[in-house]
Order: structure tokens, then C-alpha cells, then sequence
């Protein structure tokens, strides 16, 4: 099976450590894995805030550089959740019966990475190791728009060493948002500090979600509160193995 | 006059008074915490809710589609039950019906249901500018009216209040409305309720005309429905000679047998109850029984202009439960005062804009912004309207209003300028290419993790790092780790 990671823009230029992940732990499950190299973004920053006419040119880009894969795996769930959702909306702005027909090729043969792994592979074991006490933050479009459901917590209780402590109030939104963290800044910090409180209180060292974007916001605040607590993609987690634990540079 | 809304500044301005009232934060967060718990509760015991929103979608989306049929019917059906139709394009007409009633029967004060149609109208302040009083007797409507102060949610409007605040409106603001506090009042619910009892019981035994809205129209039979909890809007409907009713053109149903489904949908909803205790349904005049002379206002004020936009056209169905304000974490934190409407929350921020128009108005245009589009509205809606879908949809209308300002934002030229950048392999590993040099020469603190910490920007990324740490720019991007190892088969260190 062939498989194409999708990085996303900002796993690409700011968290590469989430899709370098996502190339060891799919290798080590004997998957062929391929990085499309003409991919950039999916335009999802611009349809959030508005900017239809300014995601056309990004869509037809991603639509191109992953036609012919088996799969696609997008280590993010609002990434997944825009070209599943968003990128239809985006064809019709086109009016191009091209990008329109790419579109519908791509969305059944992309997958947020819990989904690959639970549905596409059929494993929930991957093998992974990694002792420490650990909080999963389910982010809301993995949960609201693409219905992951439990499949992150259940490929995560099966890491072998894991200290898996439930977050309070784990579906809340905590915050981020896209351009609203910026636009709407205070609150975004609001529903952060918030966030950041409840991670605080289960005592983990660790903060997982399948989002860089949301744990590049909460991550911030429990960095400038100097509170201990370090943010990895779900991705490292998995890849995390006793010989080559997650963590190393 | 009352205080309105007219005036109040775009929602992050607005947003960030709000985020700093400790008070508000603290009630806010109890009450919708309790009625969000509430909810969940009275929703999990119905197997079949999803089924039944989708139904009550259907309902209302094949009623919209045909809503000029549905409202001559009702029209005929009002009429032939005698009561008064008029149709009214605006606020302003709608008030001039209402007022041109009150003069006609020589009345200088009207009792009020609960209404939202008359709240978006501002009834209140175009009746007082013809000397006519229009009293609040829902109780939460009361405590807003004396404090003279304004709703922050659809079906509880004073929830910015806490109960001490209260007792305070009631002890220095009642005396001047008709029957005063007792002086010893205090601040227990049960002595503030019968306070407001007691106040209210007087203007219903007075007053000889009523307004309100309606939850429901049925256009088979004629018959308005009033939902309600505290049973003054049974008093308003029943005692008065005179009844006015502002009904929203999206209200009609097309028949009786309709109301079984809304009506287990919106109380479990709205209240968390399983059913509210007092709905009343009225089909015209009955000779000898409640209002003698019945009005009803159809109300348009924008609603056409929804209809028209086949996308947004689904934001018409809602029937005003407040479940979406209940669950959204943005309201949660900032109230309803900071949508600068009567309809704040996830609904406001997509009907708002909707019912107005886009591009015109700042404040209008601040509220498709107002979320961070986590879903959760779309979720809990009782019609099953996709909320974070519109927010998207009228951030596009937003935009494209301004596509031909002759000074562009400079928010789309960021935009336009990193779809300049994305848009090509070469231009983005070039950009990736720049920031981790500049990331490898940076010294700041040391993030958990082991990536260094930027912790000051300038204006715009200030907005960022105002209150959040960023990673510096790694000095390999995936793509050139791919590059350069990533390709070889192995472990793919």
C-alpha cells in the first residue's frame, strides 16, 4: 500500500517533528510511505477566515499533489476536516470541472492519521513505548468534524508504559481557532488559560493532541507559565519506540 | 428611553471589556454550566433525539421552501378565527402597528410575554416615544427592563445578573415601575420571585392590552403558541381585551400535528426540562373567553433576505432554544452584551449578519468571527442547523462584500500574500529556508521540549505572543528532512 503523507503547512515549516513521526511509525508497520513534494497547504487558514478566491489556487495544488496515492494520511484533524469538508466549497468558487473531479478523488483517499491506523490498517498496537504520564486533548475538529470518536485513546492505552490521565473537561475547545487566536486574541487566551489549568491539574508531562496548531497555542501558554508541561503530536507518541524513544532531536 | 445596542463597538473590542468583569465570568460560567448539564440529561433519555432533529429539520426546511403558501394560509386561517393580520417589512412598521393599537383603545401601558421579535423590533422604546409603558413580566425580562439594562441571552436574559444584583435592582428600581421591594427583601430566590409576583400582579389585573411573540404558528388552524415557564405569559394572553402578537415570518408550521415534534424538542433544549411547564395556544378570538381583539404582526425585518441565500436560508428554522449560546465556549466567557444584539451566541453571530446584511456595518461584520469554530453549536442544535458551516459561509459573504474596498484590510493583504507564498513548493521552502536561519540564530529561554521560546514580536504577531510562547522556526522543515534522509527506507531518522 502506497501512502502519502500530508504534512500541512505548519507541521512542514514549524512542528516537522508531527510528520517526521508519521514517516517512521507507517514505515514500521510496513507501510510505503511517500512525501509528495509539491505539496504546500489546503487552504484551510484562508476558507476559515473567509477567503475563498485565496484558497482556489492552494486547492488545486493539494488536489494535484496527491492524485494517484492508495491513501493519504493527514497527521492533523482539521487539516483532514478541510479537505474533507471544505474543499468542495472551494471546487464550486473554482468553477474548474478539474479541480472539482480531484477533489471528489481525493476526499474518500484521505484519512486523519488515528483514522489510517484504526480503519485503514486495522491496528490499534503499533508497537509504540513511552513511559511517562500523559493527557490526551481530543481537539474539535477530529472530534466534531471528521468523528474520530475514541480511536486516538484507544491506539494510545495500548502504548506500552503510558500513564494515561483523563483530562477534565477534554471536548472543550481550547481556543486556538485559526486567525480567531489572533483576531479575537483575549479570548482565545481565556479558553486557553483554561485549558491549560485542566492539563495542569491531572499532573502529566506530557499534553497529546492530533492538531500541532492547537497544542502550538496551549503549548504556548504552558510554556509562559513556566508550568513543566511539554506538548507532542500524537504522531511521536506512536512512533515512540524503546529503542528510539520520542523526545530525541 | 432604554439603553441599546446601537453604537457598541465590533465584538473583540467589545469582547475584551466583557473578558475582564469577574462577575460576569463567574455567573456566566455557573449558569451555563448548570443549564448545559441539565440538557445533556432530559437529551440522553430520548433514543430517538437525532432522528427527531432530523425531522423537525425537514419540517421546517420544506416550509421555508414554500413559505409564501404557508403564511397566505395562516393568514386566511388568523382571519377567518377573527383575528387582525398585518404585515409589517420592518421594525418600524411592526412598532407602528403595535402603537397605532394602543392609541386606538386609549391605552398609555401594555403588559408583555417574553418576545424576541419585539426585543429585535426595540418595541419598547418606539411605544415609549408615544408615551405608551410596555412592561416586562417575564422575570428575567423585569430585571433587565429595571436595571435598565439590556438582554445577554435569548431565553435567559438577565444570566449576566447574580442574585444579589437583583435584590439591588429590585430594592432601588421597583418603587418607581408601580409596587415597591419590601424593604427587608434579601437576596433568596424564593423572596425575590415573590417580590416580582407581587410587582407584576397588579399590571396584570390593570392592563387592558398585551404583546407578545410566538413560539409557533399554524397555519392549518390559525393557532399561535407562547411557551413558557413562569406562567405570566399565561396571565398577558388570557386577561387583557387586547392582544398584539409580533410573529417572525420563519415561525409558521404548516399544521397542528407539526407542534408534537418542536414542542419535545425545544423544552429539553432551552430549559433542560423534559416539558415547560405553561404552553398556551390561542387561534383568534373565542366570544367571552380571553382577548376580545386580536392582532397579529408578521414580521419580515430581514427574514426574506435570508430566505433568498439558498446556503444561509437554514438559519431560519431556529426556534430560539439557546442551546447553542449554553455550549459555546466564546459566549460562555464574554456573555451576550459583546454580539451587540438581542441574538448573541453561535445563532447571532450567523443571523446577525443574515437578517442585516454584510459589508456595511462593522459590528455585523465582527460576529461570523466571534468562534473558533469548534462545532460544539452545530451539535446540540435541536433543528439541526449547521452552525460552524454558516459561520464559515458568512465569513466568505463578509469578505467578498469587501473584495472592491478601494483600500484593502490588511488582513486580506496578508491573506492574498500567503497564498502568494503557499502557493508554490519552491516559494515555500525558500520562506522555510529564511526562518530557520533566523530561528538558529535566536537565544531565547528554552521551552520544554527543547525548542526555544519566542516570547515578543512585534505588531501583529504581538497578538500572539501577548500571552503565549512560540517555538522558534525549526532549522530543518519536513520537506528538506525528506530531502535529505527522509527518502532512504529505514528508520527514517
Amino acid at each position: 500500500m502506497r501512502v502519502a503523507v500530508m504534512a500541512t503547512c505548519l507541521g512542514d515549516a514549524m512542528f516537522p517533528e508531527a510528520p517526521r513521526a508519521t514517516v517512521r511509525l507507517l514505515r514500521r508497520l510496513g507501510v510505503e510511505v511517500e512525501v509528495p513534494e509539491a505539496q504546500t497547504c489546503c487552504g484551510q487558514p484562508m476558507v476559515n477566515t473567509g477567503y475563498l478566491d485565496e484558497a482556489v489556487p492552494l486547492v488545486r495544488r493539494t488536489v494535484e499533489a496527491f492524485e494517484g496515492f492508495d491513501a493519504v494520511v493527514v497527521p492533523s484533524g482539521s487539516c483532514a476536516g478541510s479537505v474533507r469538508h471544505q474543499h468542495r466549497l472551494v471546487a464550486e468558487r473554482a468553477g474548474d470541472p478539474a479541480v472539482a473531479d480531484g477533489v471528489a478523488r481525493l476526499v474518500p483517499r484521505a484519512h486523519e492519521l488515528s483514522e489510517l491506523l484504526v480503519d485503514v490498517l486495522g491496528v490499534t498496537d503499533v508497537g509504540a513505548s513511552f513511559p511517562h504520564r500523559v493527557t490526551y486533548h481530543p481537539t474539535c475538529h477530529s472530534l466534531r468534524m471528521l468523528r474520530v470518536g475514541d480511536r486516538p485513546l484507544r491506539l494510545l492505552r495500548e502504548v506500552r508504559g503510558i500513564d494515561l490521565v483523563e483530562l477534565p473537561r477534554a471536548d472543550e475547545c481550547c481556543g486556538f481557532g485559526g486567525t480567531f487566536a489572533v483576531k479575537n486574541a483575549e479570548v482565545s487566551v481565556a479558553m486557553g488559560a483554561d485549558k491549560a489549568r485542566h492539563v495542569r491539574e491531572t499532573g502529566a508531562e506530557v499534553l497529546v493532541a492530533g492538531d500541532a496548531s492547537c497544542l502550538m497555542h496551549v503549548g504556548g501558554l504552558l510554556s509562559r507559565q513556566r508550568a513543566g508541561v511539554r506538548t507532542m503530536h500524537l504522531a511521536e507518541v506512536l512512533a515512540s519506540t524503546a529503542d528510539d524513544p520520542a523526545g530525541r532531536a | 428611553m432604554g439603553r441599546t445596542f446601537v453604537g457598541m463597538p465590533p465584538f473583540p473590542t467589545a469582547a475584551r471589556t466583557a473578558l475582564a468583569d469577574t462577575r460576569l465570568r463567574h455567573n456566566l460560567a455557573h449558569a451555563t454550566g448548570t443549564i448545559r448539564a441539565k440538557r445533556a440529561t432530559v437529551v440522553a433519555e430520548v433514543e430517538d433525539w437525532e432522528d427527531l432533529r432530523g425531522q423537525a429539520a425537514a419540517v421546517k426546511d420544506a416550509t421555508l421552501a414554500r413559505l409564501d403558501e404557508h403564511l397566505l394560509t395562516l393568514e386566511a386561517s388568523l382571519t377567518a378565527r377573527g383575528a387582525t393580520v398585518h404585515w409589517a417589512r420592518d421594525a418600524a412598521e411592526a412598532c407602528a402597528v403595535v402603537a397605532e393599537v394602543a392609541r386606538t383603545h386609549g391605552v398609555d401601558e401594555v403588559v408583555k410575554v417574553k418576545s424576541m421579535a419585539t426585543q429585535e423590533i426595540g418595541l419598547n422604546d418606539a411605544l415609549a416615544a408615544q408615551g405608551i409603558a410596555a412592561w416586562e413580566t417575564d422575570l428575567a425580562e423585569l430585571i433587565v427592563q429595571l436595571g435598565d439594562d439590556l438582554p445577554s441571552h435569548i431565553l435567559v436574559p438577565a444570566i449576566h445578573r447574580g442574585r444579589a444584583e437583583v435584590r439591588d435592582i429590585f430594592r432601588t428600581r421597583m418603587a418607581a415601575a408601580g409596587r415597591p421591594a419590601p424593604t427587608d427583601l434579601t437576596d433568596d430566590p424564593a423572596e425575590l420571585a415573590g417580590a416580582a409576583r407581587l410587582h407584576l400582579r397588579e399590571k396584570f389585573l390593570r392592563a387592558r392590552m398585551a404583546v407578545s411573540g410566538a413560539n409557533f404558528a399554524v397555519a392549518e388552524t390559525g393557532t399561535l403558541v407562547v411557551v413558557e415557564s413562569e406562567g405570566n405569559g399565561r396571565m398577558c394572553l388570557t386577561l387583557p381585551e387586547v392582544l398584539v402578537s409580533v410573529v417572525g415570518l420563519e415561525k409558521v408550521v404548516p399544521t397542528f400535528a407539526d407542534l408534537d415534534l418542536f414542542l419535545r424538542l425545544l423544552p429539553r433544549s432551552s430549559t433542560g426540562e423534559r416539558m415547560n411547564p405553561y404552553t398556551s395556544t390561542w387561534s383568534g378570538v373565542t366570544p367571552g373567553d380571553g382577548p376580545q381583539e386580536v392582532h397579529v404582526v408578521l414580521l419580515d425585518n430581514g427574514r426574506t433576505r435570508a430566505l433568498a441565500d439558498p446556503v444561509g436560508r437554514p438559519t431560519l428554522r431556529c426556534i430560539r432554544c439557546s442551546a447553542c449560546l449554553n455550549v459555546c465556549p466564546v459566549y460562555e466567557r464574554v456573555g451576550g452584551h459583546a454580539y451587540g444584539s438581542v441574538y448573541p451566541g453561535p445563532i447571532g453571530a450567523v443571523l446577525n449578519p443574515m437578517l442585516r446584511g454584510v459589508g456595511t456595518d462593522p459590528v455585523t461584520d465582527s460576529l461570523p468571527y466571534a468562534s473558533t469554530l469548534c462545532g460544539a453549536c452545530g451539535d446540540v442544535c435541536p433543528v439541526a442547523i449547521d452552525l460552524p458551516g454558516l459561520l464559515v459561509h458568512e465569513r466568505i459573504r463578509v469578505v467578498d462584500a469587501h473584495r472592491a474596498d478601494p483600500r484593502p484590510k490588511p488582513e486580506a493583504l496578508a491573506m492574498r500574500a500567503a497564498a502568494w507564498a503557499l502557493g508554490d513548493a519552491r516559494r515555500m521552502s525558500l520562506a522555510e529556508r529564511a526562518s530557520g536561519l533566523a530561528g538558529r540564530a535566536w537565544r531565547g529561554r528554552g521551552m520544554p521540549g527543547g525548542r526555544r521560546a519566542l516570547s515578543w514580536l512585534p505588531f501583529p504577531g504581538s497578538r500572539w505572543t501577548g500571552a503565549r510562547d512560540l517555538p522558534v522556526p525549526p532549522a530543518e522543515s519536513f520537506r528538506a528532512w525528506w530531502r535529505r534522509t527522509g527518502r532512504d527506507e529505514g528508520t527514517g531518522r
